[in-house]
């Protein structure tokens, strides 16, 4: 106990630089739990994935739309439960600042596929009874003050006019990784409309979601499927939710790696930075260290002295740092708005946190403990402590 | 008279680059039970490298050390940490105390060596430092107190563990008159009220001749011994 005391002791024996050295592992900490968080973010479509779900698209691009007649040969496909559809509309309400991803879904289907958006059963029957009806996620509802009821107007950039919806429920994400930044409506309530306007886009789709019995035959098949569309003219692709979305983020990796790699530069900088801290602390302390021995300590008891100090500093750093993470991620989710549907800090990355924070502990402490433990006892006698 | 050290044929040589100088040549020594022995000699002349491997701290280059029937120069370096531990209670010039811990935590320190309950090791510190007149200064830290009180301190943690021999490096170098008799007469009454072991090196004369016996160093040679009056 009294060795605990002490390495407490020395970890804040130099007040300011003890204290400076723990606001920049804070600071470490906090943005590299910050950085990983968006990184989460960005692969939140990813981890909110179904394996259960295949989505089936032009093999073109996503882009170019596929005949609503494909559903009910995708239907007959064997291990296809279920098929919905929809497109993705594009919409814009009041300024283009304010991104909210719209899609125009076959309503029924697409909220059976997705369990996971989670409406009352008054709101769900609302909604499939108003082919006008749309449903909102909470996040973006409380974000413009939406109301049950409220007419809401998107303006179409890829289907142009002006789209009025009621709004018939907002719907809650079932687990924390669910997107609650979306609005969904009636497919039909557009095909309906393009069928008078635009007559040739109508009746296509932009992609169908598949639900299937069992996930360990989605490659078998989605291959399936595609056969079935072979030679046409509107070929498909056919794969797992998962990987639909993990091309979306295969877009964007280039920043995505940037961030990490950022985040890594943080936490060999902060190693710097404890690593120097601690050098000195020991250097000032060598005499000590070397009375010790003269005493009958050896290596193990130095060694706890010089890894717990260095501990003490990293892990309050870092525990600091995990505690401001929160609040730092609410003010960012609230100056994104819905940019970023999901922004949770999650457990695995508090505890990546913590796990650096032993890492660069144990790092920062490796030289001056060796230092420490090979300091010659004669040193006791001769230098001033 | 028992011999609680025995020093037969120590050689001492350092390496200063390409030089290789001698400190300690042929050195016999027998320091008995109870003894208090000053070691004189001028700077340079070896005899903090003499106590340093009477303590067990370095080594020679050749010969024997026995100290309580053990020979320490066959002892590896973790077994000699573990026998100063038991074995040896170290006075330094500069106090050396753990400026952060009070003068209690720094008489207890070696203890957490021995395996004595904190209960023990609490009244083990108490009675060291009882026996240096520090007992009201136990939550004190070594900044709150002088040189003196200091030293005493530091003779507390040598004596906490009864130590076989206790060895001295200059106890009084860095203390003033004053001071520096209370510590000679505090070693001088550990000699012969607990008939503990004192080695202790000094260039002062005044400290040497609270010593039982005064042996001279000089040019790594130890002179005859000289008994004093005390």
């Amino acid at each position: 106990m009294l060795l605990v005391k002490l390495l407490f002791r020395n970890a804040f024996r130099q007040r300011l630089r003890s204290i400076l050295t723990i606001a920049a592992t804070t600071i470490a900490i906090l943005a590299f739990g910050f950085l990983r968080t968006i990184v989460d973010a960005w692969y939140s479509g990813v981890e909110a994935s179904s394996p259960k779900r295949l989505v089936t698209r032009n093999a073109i691009s996503l882009t170019t739309p596929l005949p609503i007649s494909y559903k009910d040969k995708i239907k007959k496909v064997r291990g296809v439960s279920l098929v919905s559809y929809g497109n993705w509309f594009g919409g814009i309400y009041i300024s283009e600042k304010n991104f909210i991803p719209n899609f125009a879904v076959e309503p029924a289907s697409y909220l059976e596929l997705y369990p996971e958006y989670v409406l009352s059963a008054e709101e769900k029957k609302a909604f499939l009874q108003d082919r006008k009806g749309c449903i909102a996620g909470r996040k973006v509802a409380e974000e413009f003050k939406w109301r049950i009821g409220d007419t809401i107007v998107l303006k179409g950039t890829i289907f142009p006019g002006e789209w009025e919806f009621t709004l018939r429920g907002i719907y809650r994400g079932l687990r924390p990784t669910t997107d609650e930044t979306q609005l969904f409506f009636h497919f039909d309530y557009l095909n309906e409309r393009l069928k008078k306007i635009y007559p040739q886009r109508a009746d296509h789709v932009g992609f169908f979601l598949i639900g299937i019995d069992d996930p360990r035959r989605a490659a078998e098949i989605s291959l399936e499927i595609d056969s079935l569309f072979k030679n046409s003219l509107a070929e498909t692709l056919t794969e797992t939710e998962k990987a639909f979305q993990l091309g979306f983020v295969a877009m964007t990796e280039a920043i995505l790696i940037t961030i990490k790699l950022i985040s890594y530069v943080i936490i060999i900088i902060i190693l710097a930075i404890v690593a120097n801290t601690m050098s000195m602390n020991v250097r000032e302390r060598l005499s000590e260290y070397a009375v010790m021995k003269t005493m009958g300590f050896s290596w193990p008891h130095i060694s706890v002295l010089v890894f717990g100090e260095s501990l003490v500093i990293t892990t309050t750093g870092a525990v600091s740092g995990m505690i401001l993470t929160f609040p730092a991620a609410k003010i960012f989710v609230d100056a994104m708005g819905t940019l970023l549907p999901v922004f949770n800090i999650t457990e695995k990355t508090l505890i990546l946190d913590f796990i650096i924070s032993i890492a660069v502990g144990i790092s920062a402490g490796l030289l001056p403990a060796w230092k420490a433990i090979n300091v010659p006892v004669q040193r006791a006698l001769t230098k001033i402590g | 008279m028992n011999n609680i050290v025995e020093l037969i044929e120590i050689t001492k040589s350092y390496r200063r680059g390409s030089e290789i100088i001698s400190v300690l040549r042929d050195i016999n020594l027998s320091i008995p039970q109870g003894e208090f022995l000053a070691i004189m000699g001028p700077s340079g002349s070896g005899k903090s490298t003499l106590l340093n491997l009477i303590a067990g701290i370095d080594r020679p280059d050749s010969g024997r050390i026995i100290v309580s029937g053990i020979d320490i120069t066959t002892l590896s370096e973790d077994e000699l940490a573990r026998w100063r531990a038991f074995h040896v209670g170290f006075i330094f010039q500069f106090y050396n105390l753990i400026p952060v811990l009070t003068a209690f935590e720094n008489v207890e320190l070696p203890l957490l060596l021995t395996g004595l309950s904190k209960g023990e090791r609490r009244e083990h510190a108490i009675t060291a430092l009882k026996i240096v007149g520090l007992e009201h200064r136990l939550n004190h830290y070594p900044s709150q107190l002088s040189g003196g009180e200091q030293q005493r301190v530091a003779i507390a943690r040598a004596i906490v563990t009864d130590p076989s021999i206790i060895v001295a490096d200059e106890p009084t170098g860095d203390l003033d008159k004053y001071s520096a008799e209370q510590v000679l007469d505090l070693l001088a009454g550990l000699n012969s009220q607990f008939n503990k072991t004192i080695i202790m090196v000094t260039h002062d004369p005044r400290a040497a001749a609270k010593a039982k016996t005064i042996r001279h160093l000089d040019k790594g040679i130890l002179n005859a011994t000289r008994e004093t009056s005390f």
